[in-house]
Order: C-alpha cells, then structure tokens, then sequence
C-alpha cells in the first residue's frame, strides 16, 4: 500500500507528504518514477506556481502521458491540490491561454481586479487565507467535515467546471463562485491546500487514504 | 460571509528555540518552537511567522531542523523570515517545510532578489516585510520611508512607492511593520497601513505597537489589513488567540472561529 505524491519538479511537496504521515501508515513516497507511480495505490498531484511552468515540467519529466493515462483508467484514488485540480479541465486563462489536461470540462480563469467587499474595501488577488467551502453533494472525502468548513487557500486563477455534476464543493470571492472541489468516479481534486488547513484539511486528507470508490 | 481576516502569532527564534519566553499555562518547554506552534495551532492561530534572529551561520542549520519538526507536526501556514539572502536560502527554508519566507533587507539592497525569487519559486510564497518610520513633522502631510537594521539606518525609500515597487517585482504579500509603533503597545500606525493597503492588489499584513484588541479591529477596519500580525499580547498570555478572533468578529470582521 503505497500513496504516491507526483514529483514533477513544481513546487514543495514536503508539507503534503508530511500531512499524509500524519494521517496514514501506509507508505508515503514523493516520486516521478513512472514505475513507482504505477505501482501506486493512491495518486497525489500537487502543483503550485503558474500553469504554464506546471504543463511544462510535466511535459519534460515525461509524466503527461502517464497521467492522462492514469485519469483515463481511474482505476485508482487521485486527489489533485492546487494547480494539480486546475490541471484537471480542458484550458487556463494564465500565461495567455495553456491547454490542461481536459479530464474535466471547464476553464480556469482569473479573478478579476475590480471587485470589493460589503465595506467597499479592494478585495486582494491573490485569494489568500482561510474561506469557506460549502459542500454541493455528498462525497466519500467530506466525511466528518462540517458544511461551509474553513480551508486554506493560495491562489489567482480559479475553476469554473462546465458539468455541475462535477461540482462538490464552491468558496464564494467578490462576485466569483469558485468550483473549489471537483471530480468524478475515482478522481477529487481541491483548489485549497487541505494539508494547511489544520483538522478540516487533515480529516479530508485521511477520508481520501480510506476512500475506496 | 467569505475570506477570514488571520491572526498571525509572530515568534521570534534564536539557534532553534524561541526568545522573550511565551507564558502559556501548562506549557512543558517555554523555549520549544514546537509545542509553541502547537498551542498556537490548537488556538485557531491562522498562520505563524518565525522571525530568525540567529546570528551565525552553523546555528542556522538549527533554524531548518526546527522548521523540518513543526512543520510534521503542525499543518497550518509557516512563513519564516530574518536572513533570508539568496535563491538558496529559500530553497532550504521551503523544503524544509515553511510555506513562505519574508524577505526584509535582502530586498532593498538588492531588488532584483525579489523578482528572481517570485519567478524561481512564484509569488505565493515570497513575503517582502516593510519597515517604516513616519518621516513627516507635524502638520505636513504624512510620509513613510524605509529603514533598515532594526529602525535604525533610512534608506531614502518613500514607504508607499516602495511597496508598489515590490508588488511589482512580484511579491506575493507585504509584512508592514511601523518601526515606530513596534513594542510601544499603542497600536498600528493606521495611517501607513492604509495608505499602502489601498496602493496595492496583494494582502497587507499589519505589524507593529498591537497592545489589545481595539488595535486587532482598527488595523483591519481603519488600517485596510487582511492580517494583522502580534507577538507579546499573545505570548505573555494577555489575551488567547480565541478571545482576539471573537473580539473581532462582534465587531464584525470575519474570522475562522
């Protein structure tokens, strides 16, 4: 039993490995062995930084093809975090426009600059901090998490899925509805960092090692 | 209802232990980083910043075990600032497990750290911390300028402009401490805090001369912060973590309580 965290080369994995110690015995591996991942029983896909860098260092270490193999055989649990859901639909708005890997239909565009709060004060882009998820269907990974629950978020560009039947979980930003949670058959994938996101981010880290789609 | 204002404990850390003591009850170990950033996590604290404030080289590596542990242990956002020089620096700081780091003096002697630091690691994760002092007498309009080496040395750097310029080079959120407000338990120089809150797109954390709970609500309402940043009324037990958010949040600022 091995939980594999893709290693292409974006971002610190540290925290997320170190968050699934916490929650699970089983094997932890941070890789980008094709072999390994594999032979995985669980897939992590982190992602972290622009999309256009996250595409690219997963076209160069050659592990685009196993992915989307992966995704299309879904034949094992895949949470993807950050950049790793945006990844996830047809295309981004960032860098001028980046394929993705088109999993799940959508685009992920930016948030626009002119938006305020009710005190009329400049709403900050990024979308940093602690806001609330509220959760559209049932799902085996919000198990034990409260409904409009708090999680971590870091980011400028947010999902917009096209098929709401993909749609688990949205965080209202200024006049943005973000599709923070998405996924189908054995795939999820979050926007927010549940592996900075205190208890709620860690029972959603041990519901995913349990979950058995 | 939607982003919480964060409460961010800052600690300062000497060869791995924290200094100036935090007076929890019940607390082993008033100098472990560890169980400190675990009360703190326990409390709802929303992120924490370790300020390092070790002088020689081989006890840094002391700073990056210390990281290493909190972070396996405590699974909240951890920003570490103090030395923070090179490329390097940040690559051992980040895996090691911070979240961000904060630049200070590496960025005004060299702004181009900033920029190449954004583009190698992306914005999200590189804090610039802002230290002004009001230059303006009475009367005139008000003016911050940049100073360095703890308040004392100016750099000729008007504080707003400054802070457009760093957002410009790709800095992912700015700390801005009022070195004139810093330890006086008076409050956050509101005046700074709001005119550079609403000259840039990024967070704002606020820092600097908090004495109770009244600063916390001014700094965000009057002050424009997203954040406001605290160490003593924390540390020596003055006031929790849990009574500062409800504190706030009667006064009608969100908060993740």
């Amino acid at each position: 039993m091995t939980i594999a965290v893709i290693d292409y080369g974006m971002g610190n994995l540290h925290s997320v490995a170190k968050a699934l110690e916490h929650v699970t015995h089983e094997n932890v591996v941070v890789t980008r062995d094709a072999r390994r991942i594999r032979g995985a029983t669980r897939l992590v896909l982190p992602g972290q930084g622009a999309i256009r860098d996250c595409m690219g260092e997963l076209e160069k270490t050659e592990l685009r093809g196993l992915v989307e193999e992966l995704l299309a055989s879904q034949d094992k649990p895949l949470l993807g975090i950050c950049v790793g859901q945006q990844m996830l639909l047809d295309h981004s708005e960032e860098n001028g426009g980046i394929g993705c890997l088109g999993f799940l239909p959508g685009e992920v565009r930016k948030f626009p600059a002119d938006m305020r709060d009710e005190r009329n004060e400049r709403l900050k882009v990024p979308h940093m901090g602690w806001n609330l998820v509220n959760q559209h269907h049932d799902h085996p990974l919000w198990a034990g998490i409260d409904q409009d629950e708090h999680f971590y978020f870091v980011h400028s560009y947010y999902v917009e899925a096209a098929d709401n039947a993909t749609v688990f979980g949205t965080t209202d930003y200024g006049r943005v509805n973000a599709h923070v949670a998405i996924g189908r058959d054995a795939t999820f994938a979050v926007q927010f960092h549940p592996e900075k996101s205190s208890r709620a981010g860690l029972k959603l880290l041990e519901n995913f090692v349990q979950w058995m789609p | 209802m939607g982003l919480a204002k964060r409460i961010i404990p800052c600690l300062d850390v000497d060869a791995g232990r924290v200094v100036k003591g935090v007076n929890f009850i019940g607390i082993r170990d008033a100098g472990d980083p560890v169980e400190i950033a675990q009360r703190y996590n326990q409390q709802g604290a929303d992120e924490i910043t370790f300020l390092d404030i070790t002088a020689s080289h081989e006890d840094r590596d002391t700073t990056v075990e210390m990281v290493e542990r909190i972070a396996g242990e405590v699974f909240i956002p951890l920003t570490v600032g103090g030395g923070i020089r090179s490329c390097d620096d940040i690559r051992t700081m980040l895996n090691a497990g911070a979240d961000k780091v904060s630049i200070n003096t590496a960025a005004v002697t060299n702004p181009d750290f900033v920029h190449e630091a954004s583009e190698r690691f992306g914005s999200q994760c590189i804090v610039v911390a802002i230290d002004a002092k009001k230059v303006s007498a009475e009367g005139e309009p008000e003016r911050w300028e940049i100073f360095t080496h703890g308040g004392r040395r100016p750099t000729g750097l008007d504080a707003v402009e400054w802070a457009r310029k760093m957002v410009a080079y790709g800095a992912g959120e700015l700390l801005l401490t009022s070195m004139d407000r810093d330890g006086t338990k008076v409050g956050f120089d509101l005046g700074v805090t709001r005119a550079i809150a609403d000259a840039v797109s990024v967070p704002v954390i606020a820092s600097g001369g908090v004495g109770n709970l009244d600063h916390l609500v001014d700094g965000v309402i009057d002050g424009g912060a997203d954040a406001v940043l605290a160490a003593s009324i924390f540390h020596f037990g003055e006031y929790t973590i849990p009574e500062a958010k409800r504190y706030m949040a009667e006064r009608g600022i969100e908060m993740r309580l």
